[in-house]
Parts: C-alpha cells; structure tokens; sequence
C-alpha cells in the first residue's frame, strides 16, 4: 500500500460493510449535496438575471458588475466562509451565500455573452415587427443566448458541486457528500472519505450530462443547421 | 398615402446631417424606390417611417395620421418591414415565424394557422418547409419567408431596405417579378430602398433619387426620369444605355403597329402578288379568322390559284403585346427582316412592329 490515503489507514482500503451500514447517512448526503447545489444555482441564476438584465440596459454597469463578481468569484472560498461566520453564523445559509456568491460571475457573464451574441439583424427585425423590448427580451434574445447561458449554467453547476464539500468544513450537516469526506479525513478512515470523493464526481459529471441533454432538448434549432443550402 | 415634410436626421455626434430638409410623397398602393448612392440617407429615411430612428425635425404621416401619435411598436405592428439580412428568427421554424405578428396582435389559433397556410401559396413557398428551421432555407427561400412574415396581417405599409441584396442575380431577378405579380393583387404602399439602378427602374412606380446628405435630387416615374434626367447627378447616376432601360419600361402595346401585309387564305396568287408589289416587299403574312397563320414567299407562289394551298411557314419571331420593347428591339435585330408580328395569346394578330415604331413608342409615353 503506498497511496497517501492508504497512509493514514491501516485497515483495508475500502470496507464494504460500512458501506451497507451507512446506507442512509450516504443517500442523505447525496441528497443534500443534490439540493444545495440546486438551490445555490438556482438563486445565483436569478440573482445574475437581474444583474445581465442591468447591466444590457445600463452598458456602463457592466464593467463594475462584472469587477465585483469577479472580486467575489477570487475570494478564497475558505475565507470567505470565515469572513462570514460572524455575520451569520454556522448555518446553511453561510454555505450559500458563499457558493451563490461564486456563480454570479459566471452566470452573468454568459448571459450577457448570450445576448450579445443574437444576430442585430434578428433584433432590428423583431423591433421592425413591433416587438416591445421586454417581448423581444423574452421571446427573441434569451431563447437565443440560451445555447451560451446553458453552458454557463453547466459550469456554474460543477464549480458548485466541487466547492459544495468545502462548506463541510463549517461543521454538522451542510457540506453534503462533504460531511463524508471529512469524517474519513478527521477519522484516518479510508471508506468515508472514499465514498464521498467518488460520488462528488459522479455527481459532476451526471449534473453536466443532465444539461447537456436539457441543452439539446430546449434548443433543437441549434442542431439542425444547413441539411438544404 | 406617406408623406414626409421637411425631414431632417443628425445624428448625435456628427454635423452634418445624414438627411437634410426631406420632403416627399409616397401615393397609397404604389412602388416608390429610393436609390442613391452610399450615405445618401436612402435606409435613414425608410427607418424614420417606422422609427426605428426618430427623425431631429419634421413630420412623418401615413394617412394622414403622424406617426409619432402612437406607441412606436403598435405603429410598427401596421407597416411590414422586411431587411437585406431577412433576420428570420432562428430559433423558430418558418410557420412560427410567418405568425409572428398575428401572433402578437393576439389573433386566435386557427385564424393564425389559415393565414400562415395561405401566405406560403402567395409568396411561393413549399408546404414542406413550414416545420423547418430558417438555417435549413435557401437565401432565396429565405427572402420569401420573410416576405411572407412582413405580409402576415395583412399590413396596408411594407418597408423593404435592400431586400434582393444578398440573393445572386437569376433569384433576385425571379424575386422582383413575384414582387411586381403580389403587387399586381395586393395594391400595398411599399417604400423600396436598393443600391441598384435597374432593381430601382424596374420595380417602382415612381423612384427618388437621392444625393449624400438625403437631399432629394429628382422624384418621379422611372420613364419621365429617364426621359428628363433633372441635373448632371441624376444622368451620371442613371448611368449609359438611359434608352434602353426606358424601352425596358414601355410595352410593345404602346408602340403603333403596322398593319402590315396580309391576306386570307382565300385570296389568290394574283392579289399576293399585287400587295407585295405595292409595299415593295417579296412576302405576304396569312391571317385566318384574325389568327396569324404564317407568311408566303414569293418565290412559293407558283400555279396555285389559292393561298391556303400554298406553302405557308410560320414566323420564327413573334412578338407579345406585353412585351417591353427591350425586348421587341432585341427580337428585331435578331430577325433576318428585322420586323416582327404582334399576336396575342392566343394567336389573335395585332400588327407588324418594326423599328421606326420602337421609336416612336418610346415619343408617345415621356415624359410623363
């Protein structure tokens, strides 16, 4: 055994049986690291639609929105969970505003990169036709910029679930497949820590497949390009 | 009808303006083109009509109704605009984007899907492309969706900026004649902004040409502007062969047309001969019933005592009254005689043109 992890364990590199006996606090983890990494995109997604929205009407916003998430996006995440224990304690909701935090960069940006990407021609045509902006906004660009906003969304989500495990580390209960992880770290135990490692790539790569997929079900124009010139 | 007074567009951050003092006016149901050269203000001035830019100064009215008395997208939902780049929605399959504004006015399903199934047949477009993406469209198929997309509700106003820019020569050619052929049916007030002389020529009823800085040089038929360019602009921009491209306007109906030698089948070789002496020419044309039969030689007249007997040879040329005497002039030269007879569809013979009478066609309708 020569592996760094074998190093800290001297029982056999996975114990299946605890594996069986742990069946309920694995899911649960699963669970909540599922959940929370919902809940964080989804808010960071809404947040950074108000944020895009600013920052396409108001064109000199975009620069200082794009700095402060930039700022935010830099900040260490262990410090920044630091930072805000004070202000808001051990809680969930320390975890969130810190993962949220990190998504709004991303997320803004590529729906700013989306919008700007829709063809003029498209958009002088929709306003030629007596498209209000907001309908043109609703009905013309985001469907548009959604190819470049999923793929926003995509990294958003991975990013989320590889930091999610770090939010472990503010104590019990909101670091999902995290709590695993450290509970082998803090133990010298091998499964735990195993268990929580490989699920939180499993769950990286299901979450990026998922998108794909809803990427390819939500923009079927986008695949079917030039069959007659 | 539009009308403009005294429009005037600077834009910000510039001096000179981009349209200086326009006035014009734009009769309901008609063509009118805008042609000049680049920065002429030719697509400023169609934009100002659905204010997609707003003019500095002066009046635009359709119907008498200023444009600026309602919210511009309702303004913009009654006047069909139809670009250079199409700008079909491309998320969107071409049925969806022919309802767009149907769709916006809040019409119900069933009226938006009939409306869409009768616009494909107006504008030519195959049934089977309705499902399609616009990607998956030809520039030409393209153009015609977005034609049909501009019609949708049926809009008394169409604004065309340089639509047949981008499709290559031969479907351009097949775009302005099905243009003219809606036309024909719809009666819209359709303002036609083109770079190109002979797409200005042939489609508008009545054509502006414009110099740098939107000032107005000359506006009016493309025949009268032929015929009397007003100032060395307008004839260096009309460019040579301006003869031509007035006959291309006129049709050979317009022409007067030789009655020409003819007899019925039934005369004889005697009266043949006599007709061809007096014209001094060596054949006769054979009409039947009015119906142009062909022509008799001279050297076929032998013993014979009846025409019809004789051997009569069709025409190799014959000319139709729709015809522009472009075309006529081009057929004349062409014809080892250089005349050519007129018939109708149905072979009905109307006369004899010639090229004196191309000229004189050309006399009789400028100007105008």
């Amino acid at each position: 055994m020569t592996t760094p992890i074998a190093q800290l364990d001297s029982g056999p590199l996975i114990r299946w049986s605890w594996i069986t006996d742990h069946g309920d606090l694995i899911l649960s983890n699963l669970v909540q690291h599922l959940v929370l990494t919902f809940v964080t995109v989804a808010i960071g997604f809404v947040l950074s639609m108000l944020l895009a929205v600013v920052a396409l009407r108001f064109r000199f916003t975009f620069a200082p929105i794009n700095a402060v998430t930039g700022i935010m996006y830099a900040v260490p995440s262990i410090a920044l969970f630091v930072l805000l224990t004070p202000l808001t304690g051990l809680t969930t909701l320390t975890a969130e505003i810190a993962l949220i935090s990190y998504t709004l960069q991303i997320l803004t940006r590529s729906i700013v990169a989306g919008i700007d990407g829709v063809p003029p021609a498209v958009r002088e045509s929709a306003t030629g036709m007596g498209y209000t902006d907001r309908q043109r906004l609703w009905h013309v660009e985001l469907p548009l910029a959604l190819p470049v906003i999923l793929s926003g969304v995509r990294i958003a989500t991975v990013t989320t679930v590889g930091l999610l495990p770090v939010a472990g580390l503010l104590g019990s209960d909101q670091g999902g497949l995290g709590e695993l992880i450290f509970d082998g770290l803090t133990r010298f135990f091998n499964t735990p820590l195993l268990v929580g490692a490989v699920l939180v790539v499993a769950v990286a790569v299901a979450c990026d497949l998922l998108l794909v997929g809803v990427q390819q079900v939500l923009t079927p124009w986008a695949r079917r390009r030039g069959t007659s010139a | 009808m539009i009308s403009l007074q005294g429009v005037r567009k600077v834009f910000p951050g510039s001096n000179q303006p981009a349209v200086g003092d326009l006035s014009l006016e734009i009769p309901t149901g008609e063509i009118v083109t805008l042609i000049g050269p680049s920065g002429c203000g030719k697509s400023t001035t169609l934009r100002m009509i659905n204010r997609l830019i707003e003019p500095t100064s002066g009046s635009i009215t359709i119907d008498g109704l200023d444009v600026t008395t309602r919210p511009a997208h309702e303004l913009r939902l009654g006047i069909g605009y139809v670009i250079q780049q199409v700008g079909l929605f491309p998320h969107r399959t071409i049925a969806q984007n022919i309802a767009t504004v149907p769709a916006l006015l809040g019409w119900e399903r069933a009226r938006i899907a009939a409306r869409v199934e009768a616009l494909f047949e107006l504008v030519g477009l195959d049934h089977d492309l309705a499902d399609r993406y616009p990607a998956e469209l030809s520039g030409g198929q393209q153009q015609r969706a977005g034609v049909a997309r501009a019609l949708a509700a049926d809009p008394p106003v169409l604004l065309m900026d340089e639509p047949f820019g981008a499709v290559d020569p031969i479907v351009r050619a097949r775009l302005q004649d099905e243009l003219l052929s809606l036309q024909r049916e719809l009666r819209k007030t359709i303002v036609f902004v083109t770079h190109d002389i002979d797409e200005a020529i042939r489609l508008g009823d009545r054509m502006a040409i414009l110099n740098v800085g939107g000032v107005l040089e000359q506006y009016g038929p493309p025949s009268a502007v032929l015929a009397d360019p007003a100032n060395a602009f307008v004839t260096s921009f009309l460019g040579g062969e301006r003869g031509l491209k007035r006959l291309s306007l006129v049709p050979v109906s317009a022409a007067r047309l030789d009655p020409g030698p003819t007899l019925g089948p039934d005369s004889t070789v005697e009266d043949a001969r006599a007709t061809m002496a007096a014209r001094g020419l060596d054949w006769v044309a054979i009409v039947a019933d009015g119906r142009l039969q062909g022509w008799i030689d001279e050297a076929d007249l032998a013993q014979q005592t009846r025409l019809g007997d004789a051997a009569i040879r069709p025409f190799a040329l014959k000319l139709r009254p729709t015809d522009s005497l472009r075309e006529a002039l081009d057929t004349l030269v062409s014809s080892p005689t250089h005349i050519a007879p007129v018939v109708d569809e149905d072979d009905t013979y109307l006369g004899i043109l010639d090229v004196t009478s191309i000229g004189e066609g050309l006399d009789q309708r400028a100007p105008r």
